[in-house]
């Protein structure tokens, strides 16, 4: 599985490139297995991957799968994720469709030179910070992916930041038609 | 009612009427053969994995029905990887058991330990590793209704030492509610708006061509075919993978097309203004370079997997069903193209003109492999099921053998596995004991698999073998002789070494060799008279020959080679 570029310059004012693809699996034993086989073995490329169980918790995870919407065959990735027996629900939703958030985590050493353009970036971004020692503080953003990407081009003054994100999770917008292969479960 | 998940599993696969299993014991497996022993079910001893897997497959190729197979873990398992691959492109249905080591040593390289599931992940319709002995029952049903519905396909149950060995209540679930496959949905509506769209590119259409691929087999659908085909009087061709789908001596029916497809049906689709694909996959072998294939036609696409739809061709009208329902619809609703006269009068000049040929034998031989099949054929009864390998004995047996009925042609395509044709042949006699089972091998591919005619005859099966024995890995000298200036690399195999005739004899078998067209009928004769023990005949055919037409690899199908005979003429 290759990850491609991150979709650089995607903001307001560029086109947006990517998809997302919302689906709701089974909880057994080498589901997420049986996915990233099947994106490697076709040749899709996945851009980041979300898993937590879902609303329907102990029975039911939701794996949220950002593609590259120019280099991807949609239909063709859904065609085949829904044939995954494990695979019960695939939300195909458009960027424009969506309400997308992620969650970023950095830690960033600091010191008194520093430490007040630190907090006042934080504060432009509405990041808090979530641990702290004499060295370094660990904050954490969450909002919307552009917003964590512009917030980790903010850090890219400051040494020593070791950053983590979640990948995005997406909802489709309050009265959104959508396009689901969920045929009669419930 | 106690049983141990042993017994669940041979009490399970009775539930789902299996009469045979294909297999070989070992460690893993071991707990399950000893219920083996009280059943009903006929257990056939292999004499490698592989083997197994493939009759498996020639019995379900041959009767429709689901092949079971059951090996033990590690290399058993690893060994009948290939056959589930093959099964996995070619929508075979099958059921394969393999033993796992217990569960408390999975992940510990435990011996013989191998993840069977993971590695078979991307070949299987899907896989179930088997935690409790109660699961049992559900996995087998469940597994059952994978393979059969929908797209069939191969799925795989790895069922570990202690889960066979501990002991559950005997319960059997009822229907598809209790198989817990919340995200399998195999039935799909059909869209009116679909088959009325359908309906009138067909009335529109002046060049259309009924596109007949494996599917309609797996759908069960030739009856349907033939009416609407009869009716519409709409060309058929008929893939590899639809041999018998259409009758081979129907006026309609144009052959097989593709790479090594008969000129008139390549041609057709390549004029063609709507094609009507039918459980067709557009697989490159039939549409040669996809951007130069059938440029003029629009496509209608039947096909139960909604993934196949648009997958390599766009269609202008895809419908996600089951063919057989589809073309019940297009009947209820008419679908008329108007008059054909014209293309059909341009299909049957290409007939005339380019036919499938070869050039006779000389009188003491080496002979003809198409000749061989014809003779075959002509001596065969009806009804008489064809298995065959990989390579030209394979094309030639598609082009030339009748195929009249549909399961009477037992064939490797997606995957091209050579070895394919003894054990499927014994397969398929296993489930067609009543028919004539015909393989028909190269030289090559008999040497991959022969080793199961052992089985053969231990256990009863009298198939019959032609080897088309042309000394060389035939198809792959071929490409080396058009498309590497004659620079042969690796392909020569000797025609006496192993000496065929005594290689069947040591197996038990009845060994015949032929090399004049004389010997050819005689052996025949002799080999169709015996039908108590296998037989293997050992035709001498020339190195020479080659699979014509041809599409060379990534050639349009518009540059199609026919026979060097009829090369001179004007197109
Ligand atoms: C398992 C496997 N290995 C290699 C190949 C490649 N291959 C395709 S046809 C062929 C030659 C087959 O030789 P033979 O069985 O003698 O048949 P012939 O072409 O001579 O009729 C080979 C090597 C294959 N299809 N399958
Ligand atoms: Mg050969």
């Amino acid at each position: 599985m290759n990850t491609p570029e991150p979709f650089a310059g995607e903001t307001a004012h560029s086109p947006v490139r990517h998809h997302i693809l919302s689906v709701l699996v089974e909880n057994k034993s080498g589901v997420l297995a049986r996915i990233a086989g099947l994106f490697a073995r076709r040749g899709f490329n996945i851009y980041s991957l979300a898993v937590a169980p879902s609303e329907r918790h102990a029975r039911f995870s939701r794996i949220t799968i950002v593609v590259d919407a120019e280099s991807t065959p949609l239909e063709q990735v859904v065609g085949q994720l829904d044939k995954l027996v494990n695979v019960v629900d695939i939300w195909d939703i458009a960027p424009r469709d969506a309400v997308e958030r992620e969650l970023l985590l950095a830690t960033i050493a600091t010191d008194v030179s520093n430490r007040t353009s630190l907090l006042d970036i934080l504060g432009r971004a509405g990041a808090s910070i979530i641990d702290v020692d004499p060295g370094a503080v660990t904050v954490m953003l969450s909002g919307t992916p552009a917003s964590c990407d512009e917030f980790e081009r903010a850090l890219e003054d400051y040494s020593s930041v070791e950053l983590h994100r979640t990948g995005r999770l997406a909802v489709p917008r309050l009265g959104q038609e959508l396009t689901s292969t969920e045929r009669g479960l419930r | 009612m106690q049983l141990t998940g042993a017994q669940a599993l041979i009490k399970s696969l009775e539930q789902q009427g299996v009469d045979t299993v294909f297999g070989l014991p070992g460690g893993a497996i071991l707990p399950v053969y000893d219920p083996l022993l009280d059943s009903s079910i006929r257990h056939i001893l292999v004499r490698h994995e592989q083997g197994a897997g493939h009759m498996a497959e020639g019995y379900s190729l041959a009767t429709g029905r689901p092949g079971v197979a059951m090996v033990t873990s590690g290399p058993g398992s690893t060994n009948i990887v290939t056959p589930i691959a093959n099964a996995h492109m070619d929508s075979t249905p099958l059921v394969v058991i393999t033993g796992q080591v217990a569960t408390s040593s999975i992940g510990l390289d435990a011996f013989q330990e191998c993840d069977i599931t993971g590695i078979t992940m991307g070949v299987t319709k899907h896989n179930f590793l088997v935690r409790t002995a109660h699961e049992i029952p559900r996995a087998v049903a469940a597994a059952f209704h994978l393979a059969t519905t929908g797209r069939p396909g191969p799925v795989l149950i790895d069922l570990p030492k202690d889960v066979a060995q501990s002991t559950m209540e005997w319960w059997y679930p009822v229907g598809p509610e209790d198989y817990d496959l919340p995200g399998y949905h195999p039935l799909v509506d059909l869209d009116e708006a679909d088959v009325e769209r359908a309906v009138a590119l067909i009335a529109a259409a002046e060049r259309p061509v009924l596109y007949v691929g494996g599917g309609t087999l797996k759908s069960r659908a030739t009856a349907e075919l033939r009416a609407f085909a009869e009716r519409t009087r709409i060309p058929v061709v008929t893939t590899l993978m639809a041999r018998g789908a259409f009758p081979h001596s129907h006026e309609l029916n144009l052959g097989m097309p593709g790479m090594h497809g008969v000129y008139a049906a390549v041609t057709a689709m390549q004029r063609s203004d709507l094609l009507i694909a039918l459980g067709a996959r557009f697989d490159d072998r039939v549409t040669g370079r996809t951007a130069a294939f059938a440029p003029g036609a629009r496509v209608i696409h039947v096909d139960i997997d909604r993934a196949e739809l648009g997958k390599i061709r766009q269609a202008d009208v895809a419908i996600q069903g089951d063919v057989g329902m589809v073309l019940r619809a297009l009947e209820t609703a008419g679908a008329n193209p108007p008059r054909l006269d014209t293309w059909w009068s341009e299909i049957r000049s290409w007939q005339a003109t380019y036919p499938l040929t070869y050039d006779d034998e000389p009188t003491e031989g080496p002979l003809r492999p198409q000749h061989v099949i014809e003779s075959l054929a002509a001596n065969a009864p009806a009804g008489t099921i064809v298995a065959s390998g990989v390579g030209q004995h394979q094309m030639w047996t598609a082009q030339f053998w009748p195929f009249e009925e549909p399961n009477s042609w037992v064939n490797s395509g997606g995957a091209g596995t050579m070895g394919f044709g003894v054990p499927a042949a014994i397969g398929a006699k296993v489930g067609r004991p009543d028919r004539t089972v015909w393989c028909i091998d190269g030289d090559g591919c008999f040497q991959m698999t022969a080793q199961e005619l052992v089985t053969a005859r231990s256990e009863g099966i009298p198939i019959k073998v032609a080897i088309l024995n042309n000394s060389y890995l035939g198809m792959v000298r071929q490409w080396q002789e058009m498309f590497y200036d004659e620079r042969y690399s690796e392909v020569y195999l000797s025609p006496d070494l192993p000496d065929y005739v005594k290689l069947a004899e040591a197996m038990g078998c009845v060994g015949l060799r032929a090399t004049t067209p004389k010997e050819m009928s005689d052996v025949i004769d002799e080999a169709n008279a015996i039908n108590d023990v296998p037989v293997v005949v050992d035709f001498r055919v020339d190195a020479s020959e080659k699979v014509f037409p041809m599409v060379p690899a990534g050639a349009s199908n518009d540059d199609i080679l026919v026979h060097p005979s009829q090369r001179k003429e004007t197109r």
